[in-house]
């Protein structure tokens, strides 16, 4: 890695921008004297492997995300990479999950066949994608606003920013952890030690 | 004491340091070695470069405890899980910020040798006259056929894969093939030449990886994992190369842990007798005794050096007497260009990770082309498939979703500008009379910024990358500018800048302390101006030159 792939790179780590990009870049963290979770359970992630599994699953072409243990790799990067307002959003994201799917499915995840976990995802997704238009837009006026010299008066537009939402860093966690893994990097047709560069290879 | 003393002493062991430490020991003078950090040995010591990609616990991400232990790599894209340790721990080395300064350090053997991104220009006489020229700062006090021999030496035993390119601003030199361009770069490449008239170029980045083997190394594997450390010595670091030429010659002695807190300096025979180091794990003092030293401590910390050298003859310390002394601070400034998507290659795909891109070199102020700032700038690029990262708007989840991201993207093409900073006297580096290192050491203020002429050379930068892009049918071209602060770019020079004159330059055309002619500074502190080019190969001939220098001096007793 270096400069030239830099801005790519950078985006990837941060999630796209998704996960928490705000806080991280402005590094401020708000205290918080409670207690919250930090560390995912074994059933959590097993759940959470169900859940990538559903964003990445098997194919004829690969191998899906439960087999690339995406689960396990979330508990790291949760706990040892989030901040605690991220941990917050993400282990309450875990129960809004399972409740949205009882209450739009009639019980919990674990128990919907593949067409309806995979119905209820797509849902989930759709809501990311509106939020991160909305909020594209908010932030593309509250530069206005910092632009504008009688800045004053007006709106923090930021502030009114919608959190980070908990589907979003899972389908984050979903790709960065298959992708990165062996399975991921093999599904890509990864060579580990190619000895030569080639800049025009067409295949059939 | 007799075992503290040696023939030479060699302040720091990065790029410069490990040239300075190989041509010394090569002409058989004993010598010392001292490294502030801590050792990092070839290969064994490469924790990821040996290691599968997906092996790093957190996937190239960095923890929550590192965002705090290093803060201003984190301003960066360089903080990445494989080279944390590589950097310096920020809450031990402070240092203060007047104006905003990224300074990126790495305190271990080696230095940034084996972080760099090995793009290795030759300067050119548009470089060396500039300032004469525009009667702006003062003249180098030298020219490029001073130079030209010792860069065809640095590159023979560095290993530097590039084209012949036969460009006068941008001289060809001893180079192994190049690395290639891919399908789409030479694309652009053409149409750039066939619209500019051959008045622009855009070719293979010259790099210090190796295209062939050279002995006792490897040549490049194009894995692109060059800063996790190379273990087939695929590309130039201290490690990979001139130390173990250094340590063959049996005269060589290094000590890790050595941070130096002076030189000292015999005010009646005008010269260094050695210099006193702290170690850094036991607090202890210890001196050492040489003829001669070379300072390539890294371009500030070698101004820090003298700063605190001889202070009870210059208030200001080593090398102060001309007022220039943490002066000049140069970079180049970069964070911006343009990018975007470039259509018809679709059956076209890529073999293999190159460790560089393309370049273009400077085309401003040069042949005629006259622009409302001095001086110029370069881009480095790239072009590629998009990567499993990418954004696909008409799919979400699913086995198609996964099938398709596994699958290289769409092709586009990108390039950061890189641009010269000329050298102003109240850019300055200061000690801080107040805040103190974890050792009780004085730490470094730094005060500089961009002026006039970098700003609108900032403008000119993604204006005309973005133009090239048209003109060579690049879509969706968008331009970023993200703010350069001073030291971003990595490539900070001046502080003991070369000269003709002792009372406005701090060294002579020989990277002798006008004061002390014994001392040689070689690293980017000598620099007189910054040009636009990668200044490291730049570093290593001016280092092999002096050591020659210095030899000849010392055998004919002038030292």
């Amino acid at each position: 890695m270096d400069r030239r792939t830099a801005i790519s790179r950078v985006a990837m780590i941060l999630g796209s921008t998704i996960i928490g990009a705000d806080l991280f870049i402005s590094g401020c963290t708000n205290e918080h004297t409670e207690q919250v979770q930090a560390v995912l359970t074994d059933a959590q992630i097993s759940y959470l492997n169900e859940v990538g599994e559903t964003i990445l699953p098997k194919t004829v072409a690969s191998d899906g995300a439960k087999a690339a243990n995406v689960g396990a790799f979330m508990k790291i990067m949760v706990r040892d990479c989030y901040s605690p307002e991220e941990q917050k959003i993400f282990f309450e994201g875990l129960d809004a999950l399972e409740q949205r799917c009882k209450k739009t499915l009639g019980k919990g995840f674990l128990s919907c066949s593949p067409g309806e976990r995979q119905k209820l995802l797509i849902g989930l997704d759709a809501e990311v994608k509106d939020g991160k238009k909305r909020n594209d837009l908010l932030q593309q006026k509250e530069a206005e606003r910092q632009k504008s010299s009688q800045a004053g008066g007006k709106p923090n537009y930021l502030k009114k920013t919608p959190s980070t939402p908990y589907f979003a860093m899972i389908k984050q966690l979903t790709l960065l952890g298959y992708f990165t893994s062996e399975i991921g990097y093999k599904s890509m047709g990864y060579v580990s030690v190619p000895g030569r560069y080639d800049g025009n290879v067409m295949k059939a | 004491m007799v075992e503290n003393t040696y023939d030479a002493i060699v302040i720091g062991s990065g790029i410069s340091g490990g040239w300075a430490a190989k041509e010394l020991t090569g002409k058989g003078l004993k010598t010392l070695m001292l490294e502030r950090g801590r050792n990092y040995e070839h290969i064994k010591d490469y924790k990821y470069g040996t290691k599968q990609p997906w092996e790093a616990e957190h996937r190239g991400s960095t923890t929550k405890e590192q965002q705090k232990t290093y803060p201003v790599i984190h301003r960066g894209w360089a903080a990445n899980e494989a080279v944390m340790e590589c950097w310096v721990n920020e809450q031990d080395s402070p240092y203060t910020e007047i104006k905003p300064f990224t300074w990126w350090r790495s305190y271990q053997l080696g230095g940034r040798s084996t972080l760099w991104g090995r793009q290795s220009y030759r300067w050119s006489d548009f470089d060396f006259e500039a300032n004469a020229k525009e009667g702006w700062a003062v003249d180098w006090p030298i020219r490029y056929k001073d130079i030209s021999p010792w860069y065809d030496y640095v590159e023979k035993f560095a290993g530097i894969s590039g084209a012949r390119d036969g460009l006068a601003h941008l001289p060809d030199g001893h180079f192994l093939p190049p690395v290639s361009m891919n399908i789409v770069e030479k694309d652009v490449a053409s149409r750039l030449k066939k619209h500019y008239k051959d008045q622009r170029h855009l070719i293979n980045g010259r790099v210090a990886n190796l295209t062939a083997a050279i002995p006792g190394r490897t040549r490049c594997q194009f894995r692109d994992r060059c800063w996790e450390g190379c273990p087939f010595g695929g590309y130039f670091s201290t490690q990979s190369s001139t130390l173990p030429a250094a340590m063959d010659t049996g005269n060589l002695t290094v000590r890790p842990w050595s941070i130096v807190t002076r030189i000292i300096y015999d005010k009646d025979k005008k010269k260094a007798t050695g210099v006193e180091i702290l170690d850094a794990q036991t607090n202890q003092t210890y001196r050492y005794n040489a003829k001669i030293i070379f300072l390539n401590a890294s371009t500030l910390n070698s101004a820090w050096v003298l700063m605190n050298s001889a202070t009870d003859v210059w208030e200001g310390g080593l090398g102060s007497s001309s007022g220039e002394l943490g002066h000049n601070i140069m970079d180049h400034h970069y964070n911006l260009g343009a990018s975007g998507s470039i259509e018809g290659f679709e059956d076209h795909y890529i073999y293999g990770r190159r460790p560089t891109g393309f370049y273009i070199p400077r085309f401003t102020n040069l042949y005629g082309d006259k622009r409302e700032f001095s001086r110029g700038f370069g881009y480095q690029g790239g072009a590629s498939r998009d990567s499993w990262s990418r954004e696909i708007a008409e799919l979400n989840i699913g086995g198609e979703f996964k099938d398709t991201l596994s699958k290289p993207g769409n092709w586009n093409i990108g390039m950061t500008g890189f641009g010269e900073i000329l050298p102003y006297h109240e850019n300055k580096i200061t000690l801080d009379a107040k805040r103190k290192d974890k050792w009780g050491l004085p730490i470094l203020s730094m005060d500089a910024e961009l002026k006039d002429n970098e700003k609108k050379m900032r403008s000119a930068i993604t204006m005309e990358a973005a133009n090239m892009l048209d003109v060579a049918g690049v879509k969706n071209i968008r331009t970023w500018d993200s703010g350069h602060a001073m030291g971003h770019g990595i490539h900070e020079m001046g502080t003991a800048r070369m000269g003709l004159d002792p009372k406005t330059s701090v060294l002579n055309k020989h990277n002798q302390v006008w004061d002390a002619l014994n001392v040689f500074v070689t690293d980017g502190a000598c620099m007189t101006s910054s040009a636009c080019v990668n200044p490291s190969l730049t570093y290593m001939a001016l280092t092999a030159r002096a050591c020659d220098f210095a030899f000849n001096e010392l055998k004919s007793g002038n030292l």
